[in-house]
Parts: structure tokens; C-alpha cells; sequence
């Protein structure tokens, strides 16, 4: 399990019950648990989905669209059967904070899934949990049979006579299926790649059913919205940024790990506040606000006291994405970073289209000669030109994922790129001690 | 419609299609790769990238792909726009940092989509540095060349093999640009379909392994418009030649029967063709030597047989053209014309008319597009197998209209596809055994002949109870049959059939009329396979039963060969008649034509009627038992080396026509023409080109007037030039023959079409009968048929090749009667029944070598029970008797073989000319 961190500026929704075992089922009805989807039963659908659109609750998957609007798609009336999703297959890298939910407070997801469920109509749930986190596939597999055996999840739940039924499914490692159309793909049992919309799994889902599927943290943040109230929990973040987030800061910190901070809060104080600041009295070089697929801001934007929410970071021209904050100070090279990126989103693309498959497949080639000392100058602009190709271009959002950190880092650290070229050594080598990879062809 | 602007200039175009098709339709060079017209679009490859702007205001735009997007009213796009035309040159870019371009030594070169997008698209310089991406390559049969270097990921191979074909030994592993595509390890592809892959392949992964042992460009092969002889459906193809020998055979599209594909027996039974076996002079017997003679002497020695003869027998046959049958019939008189086929097949054939000429008859494209369907006693799959390709998409029809109402494109194959989940339409399968169908159907019944025909009077009843035989309540007793429900589970697997309950009998016959009734373009097939006649009559019934309730139902029906029908409507009488002629008259002489009378009728009264002939006269393609005892046989023609017509199952009249002109060998016509114009029959010397021959046979035979009409005459000239058969890039024509002579000789003459041997005639379009290979200007591959149809995927220009003989009748036939008595098993014996396949049941593609690789070993099958109950095991030799002879084979266990039947496997040698369906025992032999 891992430590968990504070902060005084804090306000702790979904991390409430971390730490304080919140896995026993009996403990989590202490704390308060499973009286939000007794308070959801006394509702009408409609009531449910208003208030959850009310409270500006985003996805915490990284698109940041209005959870209750998202409910408000699926058709009420459907000859097949409806499906709650929710997304554990959390791999963005610079992104844990799912894990944790996982581990502190998995009923708040079974009951984030159910009260998803009362609000549309749908009478099953599937909880898909990262393939890599097969560790927490027992302690959600415990809390869906506790809460079984406990009348509440089954037939006529909480005495309602109302069905709902929960099932997990651990993923098999793919990244991609992170994205929630290839989710449901993997979760059928077919090859993890995506699907087109529309149509929108509100409408044809899982199954072909109309389908919600969201982020763990978004279903875990729902409980605690029925029982605040729309109002307690928008006012908690920023205008249309309702609520709190679970930001996880890693990289060149004092006080890494994952803090829950209100919408809006200032990314400067996350980084100098919250995270303890840059060890070793190192200056920043740049931060990636949203997990890996974002584009890194420099010191001088972050200085610039951006607010971390949804709109305030697209105005910034990067993205809040996942909330996973790394931190890079004056000695890392920007070069390998970019190259230590490419390398995964290469990795995982999962092969459907051409500009991700072949454009990440030569950005890794481009990159490991160039870091190595063997690049030239227009690899720059290619590797420019490559991510630009991907952008908006491919069938789905991994091809972004790799095209928008790239064309940030060669935009913004230009020069960096430059003075690798024509034979000489990274510069940052004697920080980091990368082995130099061999030259490619 | 919907009008679309397409860079400022407006069109009309299709609004349920997408953008990628209506461009494409208008004539515009998209490119595009993971998109095929018969597949759909996944979007997967962003090839077709093109601009699309909100509005005219709109100056700035986004990329969308063409094939994704509706050509919705009023849509604004760009495919000039430069950003559209940098993005596709950088997708083509990215394909071909990994793609080999090993073009010189690849089989695809000069035939490649690929190559003709990247010269499409600009592309012409690499910059990509790094080392390529390698695979290792799987045997995958006789049929298909695996290259996976050269894959782009298009994921067309594994839509087409798994997605609309239905095979499960074929998928994509792996992932990023590591994808694979290929099988779990080596071995033969089990689609019938396979083969398809070399065309749906948009590059050299998956090339024509048969064409690779002859290899020769396609730019450098001599083509002709022909039809398949394989089966009786009468599938489009192309043939190519080199040097007088047939390099491959590969699709021409048809609309309203193949498509875009083949099954892999037509495209690869092709090498029969290019044979050792091959008879390619005149031979004569004496003294029991086999010897050639010249072509002349041959004649003159044929004519004084026929002169001298008392009575002159003619047996023509179902796999020889209608013109050749037809001389035949002049010659010798129609009441010694006879087909080789017994007088049971040809009762079937015969009643085959009957229904054609009274019922709605459908194509195959017509199959595709029927929303439920119920299977009589065929198994498609091995008996006329493109005919299942079209079954398995009906199953998607019922499917679509729940997706319509979801407004999802019906192009947007995999959002459909998604929706659709395992939903199928019905598709209901009774038949003897399982079938490779088995698994997209709602329903499979198995029993014997005459239970599949009960069913089928069944259903009639059900629709209308003024139908005619047994009501579903009256099909009580102990039916032997079984009802296999969930088949996906099951299929082959059920227990040993020991009779359905009535009940169930009951509720299939009112699942399935329920079903037809309820579907807006039911379909029936059935055909003779299972060689019934009460399975035909009651497939008939259910047919006019749904007409009579208002329904557009209509029926299809397989027949045994490619001219089965045109035999049949030139009146050829029963193989015993000829033997009863044969044996009254002494001083006859026979003329086979193309038919081995070995396969045909039991090999004892084979021997009768040649050993009672006086003189024998053979005209065949191989040497075979028949042509063996001939004292004269002569080098008839194939389908490649002649031009004749074709009557189709459907009833439709074909062309095809000579693709190489070897120099002894000519068209069973004539031959037989000379023949008896050396016996004095001077009359025959008018028929101086196949048109000479149609007009007699049209004014002879009324009923085959629209036979003139398959295709343009010889006369035929486009702005007063020819057609030409070869390419115009075809290489080498003034020096292939200079090791002979230096002197070019002058290209064959044609007096039968207007096709020339040369590479010279009129570039455009020819009438769609007579477009001999698929090519247009920058597009190389057989993706340039594109450019001959009226609509993407819809008719060819000018309407699709062929004449329809029997015109749909006003008002729903009579009903048949006579429904069978319920089936009685007997103790100690089996009622034998035919068992069909692909490879190894038809008579000339099992002389290719490919096909008999795979080709059954003979066997003879019963159910598990069955054999317990006798004391047997599999592989155990056992031997039948039927019509006198004895056949001996190992024992195979086939679980899904009802009771009191046995099956073997037909067109094997050991089973040739065994009259099925048949009774008897079955023992052990030591």
C-alpha cells in the first residue's frame, strides 16, 4: 500500500476514507457509506442526473466532460439492456490516483456504479481494473462479494426491489484500453482497439446496450455529491469545475504523492506548496500538468500562476488530462524526456491506424539516434512534422497522446533539441547517467 | 440524393453513402486502403483524408476521412486542398517506412493498390532512415503466398476472412506496428474463401500461390471475359494467359452474382487447363495403340464413322457449352441426343425448369440482400460455394434494419457491427449433415431427404393451409430427423439423432414460417444436392405459399454443373436411354462429348454402351476412362481456349470467351461441324463462327431466343475498332515467338468475338460481357473495377453481363402435391446419400493439383450410434454395394449423419458414377 501524503490546503471528498479502513465493509457503512444510494433509491432517475449536472462534476479520466450531462444521453427507453462502466484501467503515465481509491475506498466505487445505474436505468455494472493492478483485483472482488452478501447489491437491493448487479474484469496490460470504446472492445472479449463515434456508448454501448462508462474517481466522487448536495460540491472548485481532484505530483519534488485539492487551485502553490518544492535547491524546467499526453508548460507559464481546471489548463495550451503532475527540474534533458515518452505511447499503440502506429514507431527511432548523438537538423522539424500528422489525425486519442507532448517539447525547448545535434554529447548526461543508447541505422 | 460540392463544384450523389464511395462513384482519384466496397468502413488507414467546411464562410475547414463521413446534403469538402494532400502523401509515408519495396521481385508488382495510391498520392521520395520491421512468413496452403513484410496493416485481410467470410483459423495478433496478421501457426487456410485474399490484399502479403509456379505480370498476360465451369452458378472471372499456357484466374466483377469475390475451387481449379493429362492432338486407337494422327486425317477417319454408322448416339454434357450440345443435337437428331446424366437427374433437372420458369428466382446479390431464409437439403458450401458467402451476409439484414433505426450508416461496418453484436437474421439449414453454415444459423434440422422435404411441406402448410401435403399437426411418428437449436455450441456436436419429438417438428415448422412471413424478402434454397425431388417441390411450395401472403419471396437453386440447365433445355434424354439404343442397334457409333461417362452413370453400363457401339468418338479436354476406350478422340476446347454460352443456375445465359488459341485444339463445335461435313453432311459447313451457331440454336429453340443476347455479336466494334484482350502495356509481343521465327507472325484472327488478340483496339469501356481484365488510368490493381460500374459496388455500366432466360412470373405457381412419406430407417442397411466437397467433388478442378491436395480421401460415414450399433470403428474398412458394384473405404464417424443414413463423398475416383441416394449394407471387410 502506499504511504499516503497531506497538506493543510487539502479538501479531502474522495481521499475522506483513505486510511482509515474504509476496505472493511462495516467500516465504510460507519463512515457514512452506502447512504447515498439508499438516498439515490428515494429519487427519480431524472433527479439523480440533475443533480450530478448540477454539481459540475467533469471526468477525472482526463476529458473533463459533465458526468451528469453524459447520463442525461442514454435513451430511458432500450430493448437491450443498459451498463454502467467504470474505468480502473488507469496508465496514463504520472497517474495513481484510481490505485488509491481502490485500495482506501473501493465501496464508494460499487456505490458510485449502483447510484450511476438507478440515475439511467441500467440493472449491470462492470468494474474493469488496469491489467497491472492485478493486486487490487482481490480487494474489488471482496468488496463486490461483501457487498453482496450484505443484500446490497443483487436482487431487490436495500429492500427497493430493484436488481443491480456488479462484475470485475481485470484488463491484460494494453494501455489503449484505457480509452473507453476499446474498454468495451477488451471487455467483449475482442482485441483492444477503439471504436467510432457515434454512435456514443450512451447509445450503443457494451453489448450494443446503451452504456455509461466512466472514470473510477469520477464514479467515487458520486456518493459524496448526493449526500453534499450540487451546490456544497460545485462551490467547492472553480466556475464549471465542480468540486475537488485527486492531482498525483511526482517527479523533482520534496513531498511527492497524491493530494486532493480543490478545482482551480494554483498549479505554482501545488508545485511549491503542496509538493515541498524542487529538492536541492534546483530551479524548474517544466512541468506536465495532466499526465503524459499533455504539453509541458515551461517555468516561466507555470510561474505565470496558471489555475489548475479544465479551462484555465486549455488556455494555458496544455490539458488538466488525469491529474498526474510531473515535475521536471534544470537537469533533466528534455530530449530524453521526450524520448522516454514516445517510447511508451510506440509501445502501446495498439496498431488500428496508420499516422499513430508508424508516426510514434519513427519518433522513437528519430529520438533514440538523436539523444545518442546521432541526429541531425532536420530531424527536428520531421519529428515536428510527424506528431503534427498524428494530431487531431488519428482514430482515436492515443495518437494525440503522443503527438501533443512532442510538439510541445521541440516547440518550447528548440534550442535543447539543437544542442544535441552534429555529434555532441546530451548535455544533461552527467545529471542523469543515461546510458547512451546504441545509434540506430 | 443529396447534392455535395466536392472543391466548389456541386454534385449529385447517394445521401445513405459516404463521402470516400461518392467521390469514388463521381470518378474522383481518392485514395484509400482500409475502405472496400463490399466491407465497409472502419477508418482505420486515414488514407482518404479530405477537407470539409461548415459552410462557404468556412475557410479554414478540418480534415475529415471520406469514409467516415456521410455525404450528407449540401457537404462542403476539398479533396485539392493542401493540407488534405500533404496529410495522404504523410499516411503513404508512414506505410512505407516498414512496407519492403521489393517491387521487382514481388507478385503484386504492376497489379498493386499500393503502388497505385503512392504514385496517387505524390509520395515519390523517402526519408525514413531506420531499419524496417520484419516477420516470418507461414505456409498457408496451396493456394495462398504469405509475405508478411510487406503488410501495411489495413486489417482488410482479417475483415474479409473472419467478418464476412466467416473463417476462425485467421486473425491478427500482436500489437502496434507489430501487428500480424496470419494464423496460429502454418497450415492450410480452411476458407473456401482464402483465396479472396490475394485481391482484398492491398499489397503482396497474400498473392496467388498457384500463379507463382507461372508466374508472368499482369500487364503481360492475354485476358478474356469468361464464366467459372466449376459449379453451376456461373461466377465471373478473368483468366489470364502467357505463352498458350493459363497463368491464374481472378474475379471480374459481376453485380448480381459474385461481386468482388470467388470461391477458392473457381479461382484455383483453373489448372486442369495447363495439364500433362491434356489431349492437345487428334489421336486415333488401332491395334491398341494410342496414336496421334493429323488433324485432317482424324476428320476424314470421324466422318466415314459417322457416315457408316446405322444410328449415331450423341452425349453431350453439362459442362460443355450450349453451342457445342447444340451441334451435337443437329447432328445426330434429338432422338439420339442423350445426356450422360441418369434419368433421375435429369427428372431433377427438368423439374429445376419447371420451378425457374414459375417462381421469383433470385441472384446471388439477390441472396445477400433476402432478410430470412430457409436452406432445403443444400449444402451450399461445398455444392455451389459462392452461393454461401452470399448466405452469411443475409444473416445481416434483419441486423441492419435495427441499426437503421439506430441511424447508424449501414457503411460504417464496425459501428454495425457493434450494435448488431451476435444478432443475426434467420437463416433456418435443413440438411442431411452439418454444414460450414451451421454457425450463423437460427435453426439446423437434420434428417434424410424425404424429413427435409416434410419440413418444408410443413411450412408451406403453415403459411397456407390450402398448401398442398402434410399439415405441421399430421407430421407426426417417429421422425428421424433432429432439430439442433443454439448450433453455435453444438454444431457437429449433437447426440446421434434417434428421431425428433413431433412437437419440436411442429414448432421449427411454425418457427420458420413465422420467420418467412414476417421478413420483408424471404428467400427459399434448395437445388440437387441432396437429389430429391420432393425437397425441390417443397422448397417450391414454401415459395409460392409466401407469394399467395402477399410476400416478395423468391427462390434460388443449385444445379450440379456449369451448363447443367442448358443441357437440360436442349432436351437431352437419360444417359439408359442411350445404352437401350446402343444395345437394339448394331453398327452405331457414339460421340462423347466432353463427358466421362465413368462419372456419370454405374461403370458396368458404361461398359455396355461403349462395348456395344461400333465406333466411339471422344472429344474431351483430358485423357479419362471414357476417352481411353474411344477409337477417335479429339482435343476439345476449354473454357479458356473457346467461346460458348453458358445457362446459370438462375437461368441466365453467359458468354465467355477464348483467352488462349492453342493450335490443335478448337471448340467441340467445330470439331463435330467438320466431322460431319466429311460425312457428307454439307449443311453443317454454314457454321463458319460462333454466331453462325447461336442463330441456328435461337431459331431451333425458341425458349434460348435471348441466348443471342448474352453479348454483343462479333460483329461488335467500338468506334469501329476491336476489343483488345492483352493490356496495353503487354511486353515482348514482336519477340515471343522469335527463337521460332524472326519474323512476327500475324496476331490469331477471331471470327467468333470482337475481341482481338493484341494490344491494340479501343481503350474505353467495353459492353460489361466483354471486359476481359479490370484496369483503368492510375489504377492497376483490381481495385479498377471502381471504375466500371455505374455505382460503387452496384452494377456495371450498361447493365451486368448475361440474359436472364425465364422472366418472373405474374402470379404464384400451383402447388406441388404429393408430399413423401415420412422416412423408415431399415434394419442391417443405410439409405447412402451424396456428400459434397469444395475440393474433390467436381470433375476438373480435381485434375489441378491444388485441389486435389486437398481433396478427400474416399471414406464412407455414419454416425456413432450407427456404427456401435454394427460393431464399428472409425477407420475401419467397410464396403457398400450399389447398382452392382461394390465400394470399399475406411469408416468415418460423422456425428451429425441422421439415422438410417450414410454418406460418401462424391467426385472421389473410387465413388465415380455411383447413382445416389441409394439403400445398402454396410460390412466390414478384412
Amino acid at each position: 500500500m502506499a504511504d499516503l501524503v497531506s497538506h493543510p490546503d487539502e479538501v479531502k471528498v474522495v481521499s475522506k476514507r483513505f486510511g482509515q479502513g474504509a476496505v472493511n465493509i462495516d467500516r465504510y457503512l460507519e463512515l457514512d457509506g452506502y447512504k447515498a444510494v439508499q438516498k439515490a433509491l428515494t429519487m427519480q432517475p431524472d433527479e439523480i442526473i440533475n443533480l450530478v449536472k448540477n454539481s459540475g462534476l467533469r471526468g477525472r479520466g482526463g476529458a473533463g466532460f459533465n458526468t451528469g450531462l453524459k447520463w442525461s444521453f442514454v435513451p430511458k427507453q432500450s430493448a437491450k439492456p443498459k451498463y454502467i462502466l467504470c474505468n480502473g484501467d488507469e496508465s496514463e503515465p504520472g497517474t495513481c490516483k484510481d490505485r488509491l481509491i481502490f485500495e482506501h475506498d473501493p465501496h464508494a466505487i460499487i456505490e458510485g456504479v449502483m447510484i450511476a445505474g438507478l440515475a439511467v436505468g441500467a440493472q449491470t455494472g462492470y468494474i474493469y481494473v488496469r491489467g497491472e493492478y492485478r493486486y487490487l483485483l482481490e480487494i474489488v472482488q471482496k468488496a463486490i462479494a461483501d457487498a453482496y452478501a450484505k443484500g446490497f447489491l443483487g436482487k431487490n437491493i436495500f429492500d427497493s426491489g430493484k436488481t443491480f448487479d456488479i462484475y470485475w474484469h481485470g484488463g491484460a496490460g494494453a494501455y489503449e484500453v484505457g480509452e473507453e470504446s476499446a474498454l468495451m472492445e477488451s471487455l467483449e472479449g475482442k482485441r483492444g482497439i477503439p471504436r467510432i463515434r457515434p454512435p456514443f456508448p450512451a447509445v450503443v454501448g457494451l453489448w450494443g446496450g446503451p452504456t455509461v462508462i466512466n472514470n473510477a474517481e469520477t464514479l467515487a466522487s458520486v456518493p459524496h455529491i448526493l449526500l453534499g448536495g450540487a451546490e456544497w460540491y460545485a462551490n467547492l472548485g472553480s466556475p464549471k469545475n465542480g468540486g475537488t481532484r485527486l492531482f498525483c505530483l511526482s517527479g523533482n519534488l520534496n513531498k511527492p504523492g497524491v493530494y486532493e485539492l480543490p478545482m482551480g487551485y494554483s498549479l505554482k502553490k501545488m508545485i511549491y506548496e503542496v509538493g515541498g518544492g524542487i529538492p536541492n535547491g534546483r530551479k524548474l524546467k517544466g512541468v506536465v500538468p495532466g499526465g503524459s499526453s499533455v504539453a509541458i508548460l515551461t517555468a516561466d507559464e507555470v510561474n505565470a500562476d496558471v489555475a489548475m481546471d479544465f479551462d484555465a489548463m486549455l488556455k494555458a495550451g496544455s490539458m488538466l488530462g488525469s491529474g498526474g503532475v510531473v515535475v521536471l527540474d534544470d537537469t533533466a534533458c528534455i530530449v530524453n524526456f521526450a524520448l522516454r515518452t514516445i517510447k511508451f505511447y510506440k509501445h502501446e499503440s495498439c496498431g488500428w491506424c496508420i499516422p499513430c502506429r508508424e508516426g510514434t514507431d519513427w519518433l522513437q527511432k528519430t529520438l533514440i539516434r538523436f539523444h545518442s548523438g546521432g541526429g541531425v537538423k532536420k530531424d527536428i522539424d520531421n519529428m515536428y512534422y510527424l506528431a503534427e500528422n498524428m494530431l487531431g489525425r488519428t482514430f482515436c486519442p492515443l495518437g494525440d497522446a503522443a503527438a501533443m507532448p512532442v510538439i510541445a517539447f521541440v516547440k518550447k525547448f528548440r534550442q535543447e533539441f539543437e544542442d544535441h545535434l552534429d555529434g555532441k554529447p546530451c548535455p544533461f548526461a552527467k545529471h542523469s547517467g543515461a546510458q547512451q543508447s546504441p545509434v540506430m541505422a | 440524393m443529396a447534392t455535395i460540392y466536392v472543391d466548389g463544384k456541386p454534385h449529385q450523389v447517394d445521401a445513405q453513402q459516404n463521402l470516400l464511395h461518392a467521390c469514388l462513384t463521381l470518378g474522383f482519384n481518392l485514395p484509400y486502403f482500409c475502405w472496400h466496397p463490399a466491407l465497409g468502413s472502419v477508418g482505420a488507414c486515414r488514407q482518404c483524408a479530405v477537407k470539409q467546411f461548415r459552410s462557404p464562410e468556412d475557410k479554414h475547414g478540418r480534415l475529415v476521412m471520406a469514409c467516415m463521413t456521410p455525404a450528407s446534403e449540401g457537404a462542403q469538402i476539398s479533396i485539392a486542398d493542401p493540407e488534405a494532400v500533404a496529410f495522404r502523401k504523410g499516411i503513404i509515408e508512414g506505410m512505407m517506412e516498414n512496407h519492403p519495396h521489393d517491387c521487382p521481385v514481388c507478385d503484386e508488382g504492376g497489379e498493386c493498390h499500393l503502388q497505385d495510391m503512392t504514385v496517387m498520392t505524390g509520395h515519390d521520395y523517402r526519408r525514413y532512415e531506420f531499419p524496417k520491421r520484419t516477420f516470418r512468413n507461414q505456409y498457408l496452403g496451396p493456394f495462398v503466398n504469405h509475405e508478411m513484410n510487406r503488410c501495411i496493416q489495413c486489417y482488410r485481410c482479417v475483415r474479409f476472412y473472419r467478418e464476412y467470410a466467416g473463417g476462425q483459423d485467421f486473425n491478427v495478433f500482436g500489437i502496434r506496428n507489430l501487428a500480424y496478421f496470419g494464423r496460429h501457426e502454418d497450415g492450410v487456410l480452411e476458407s473456401e474463401f482464402a483465396g479472396n485474399l490475394d485481391e482484398v490484399c492491398p499489397t503482396g502479403v497474400f498473392t496467388d500461390a498457384t500463379h507463382k509456379h507461372h508466374y508472368t505480370r499482369k500487364w503481360d498476360m492475354q485476358f478474356a471475359p469468361s464464366i467459372c465451369v466449376h459449379c453451376g452458378l456461373g461466377c465471373n472471372i478473368s483468366p489470364g494467359e502467357r505463352y498458350g499456357m493459363l497463368r491464374r484466374i481472378v474475379n471480374r466483377y459481376h453485380g448480381d452474382i459474385n461481386g468482388y469475390f470467388l470461391c477458392d475451387r473457381g479461382r484455383y481449379g483453373y489448372e486442369f487447363v495447363n495439364s500433362e493429362q491434356r489431349i492437345r492432338q487428334p489421336q486415333i486407337r488401332s491395334n491398341g495403340q494410342i496414336q496421334p494422327v493429323p488433324k485432317q486425317q482424324a476428320i476424314e477417319e470421324g466422318g466415314r464413322f459417322i457416315a457408316s454408322a446405322t444410328t449415331v448416339i450423341g452425349i453431350g454434357s453439362s459442362r460443355a457449352s450450349l453451342e457445342s450440345n447444340f451441334a451435337l443435337r443437329m447432328a445426330v437428331g434429338a432422338n439420339h441426343f442423350f445426356a450422360g446424366a441418369s434419368t433421375q437427374e435429369l427428372q431433377l433437372l427438368h423439374l429445376t425448369l419447371e420451378i425457374l420458369r414459375t417462381t421469383p428466382v433470385a441472384s446471388l446479390r439477390d441472396v445477400e440482400d433476402s432478410d430470412a431464409v430457409l436452406v432445403l437439403g443444400e449444402d451450399v458450401s461445398n455444392y455451389a460455394p459462392r452461393m454461401a458467402l452470399s448466405l452469411r451476409q443475409s444473416v445481416r439484414q434483419q441486423p441492419f434494419a435495427m441499426t437503421d433505426k439506430l441511424k447508424i450508416p449501414r457503411w460504417l461496418d464496425h459501428a454495425v457491427r457493434e450494435a448488431a453484436q451476435e444478432h443475426k437474421g434467420p437463416l433456418f439449414m435443413a440438411t442431411v449433415a452439418a454444414t460450414r453454415l451451421d454457425d450463423v444459423a437460427t435453426d439446423t434440422y437434420r434428417g434424410a431427404p424425404d424429413e427435409i422435404a416434410r419440413l418444408g411441406y410443413a411450412v408451406a402448410r403453415t403459411l397456407d393451409p390450402e398448401a398442398a401435403g402434410l399439415r405441421a399437426t399430421t407430421a407426426s411418428g417417429s421422425l428421424a430427423g433432429q432439430i439442433v437449436r443454439a448450433v453455435r455450441a453444438v454444431t457437429g456436436l449433437g447426440k446421434p439423432p434417434s428421431g425428433a419429438p413431433d412437437a419440436d417438428f411442429e414448432t421449427m415448422a411454425q418457427r420458420i414460417a413465422q420467420a418467412l412471413n414476417g421478413a420483408e424478402r424471404p428467400l427459399v434454397i434448395s437445388g440437387l444436392g441432396c437429389r430429391s425431388g420432393p425437397v425441390l417441390k417443397a422448397a417450391a411450395n414454401v415459395v409460392r405459399a409466401l407469394q399467395r401472403n402477399g410476400k416478395p419471396a423468391r427462390i434460388a437453386l443449385a444445379v450440379p454443373e456449369c451448363n447443367s440447365l442448358g443441357l437440360a433445355m436442349l432436351g437431352a434424354k437419360p444417359f439408359e436411354e442411350a445404352l437401350a439404343v446402343a444395345r437394339e442397334h448394331s453398327g452405331t457409333t457414339a460421340i462423347m462429348l466432353e463427358n466421362d461417362l465413368y462419372r456419370q452413370a454405374p461403370g458396368s453400363d458404361v461398359d455396355v454402351f461403349l462395348r456395344s457401339a461400333n465406333h466411339l468418338i471422344a472429344l474431351d479436354h483430358l485423357q479419362n476412362r471414357t476417352t481411353a476406350t474411344a477409337e477417335l478422340t479429339f482435343p476439345a476446347a476449354t473454357f479458356a481456349e473457346s467461346d460458348g454460352t453458358l445457362v446459370n443456375n438462375e437461368g441466365r445465359a453467359q458468354r465467355f470467351f477464348q483467352a488462349l488459341t492453342p493450335q490443335e485444339i478448337q471448340e467441340s463445335w467445330r470439331w463435330l461441324r467438320d466431322i460431319f461435313v466429311a460425312a457428307g453432311r454439307r449443311e453443317f459447313s454454314a457454321w463458319k463462327t460462333l454466331d453462325d451457331v447461336i442463330q441456328s440454336l435461337v431459331s431451333e429453340f425458341p425458349d434460348l431466343a435471348q441466348v443471342a443476347e448474352a453479348a454483343p455479336a462479333a460483329s461488335f466494334r467500338m468506334a469501329g475498332e476491336k476489343i483488345p484482350r492483352q493490356p496495353h502495356r503487354y511486353s515482348g509481343r514482336t519477340a515471343m515467338l522469335a527463337n521460332i521465327n524472326v519474323s512476327e507472325p500475324k496476331p490469331p484472327d477471331d471470327p467468333d468475338s470482337s475481341l482481338s488478340y493484341s494490344m491494340e483496339g479501343n481503350p474505353d469501356q467495353p459492353p460489361a460481357a466483354l471486359i476481359p481484365f479490370a484496369w483503368a488510368g492510375g489504377w492497376n490493381s483490381y481495385q479498377a473495377w471502381n471504375k466500371f460500374q455505374e455505382e460503387i459496388a452496384g452494377p456495371l455500366r450498361g447493365g451486368n453481363p448475361g440474359v436472364r432466360l425465364f422472366q418472373p412470373p405474374a402470379q404464384a405457381g400451383e402447388y406441388f402435391q404429393d408430399a413423401p412419406k415420412r422416412f423408415q430407417p431399415r434394419e442391417g442397411e443405410w439409405l447412402v446419400v451424396p456428400l459434397y466437397h469444395v475440393f474433390g467433388s467436381e470433375e476438373l478442378s480435381i485434375l489441378s493439383p491444388g485441389v486435389k491436395q486437398l481433396s478427400p480421401k474416399p471414406y464412407i460415414a455414419m454416425n456413432d450410434e450407427h456404427a456401435k450399433g454394427a460393431g464399428l470403428q472409425a477407420e475401419d474398412m467397410v464396403e457398400l454395394a450399389i447398382g452392382g458394384a461394390s465400394y470399399r473405404a475406411a469408416l468415418q464417424i460423422r456425428p451429425d449423419l441422421p439415422v438410417g443414413i450414410a454418406g460418401v463423398p462424391v467426385g472421389v475416383d473410387l465413388f465415380a458414377g455411383i447413382q445416389l441416394p441409394a439403400w445398402s449394407k454396410i460390412e466390414r471387410v478384412s
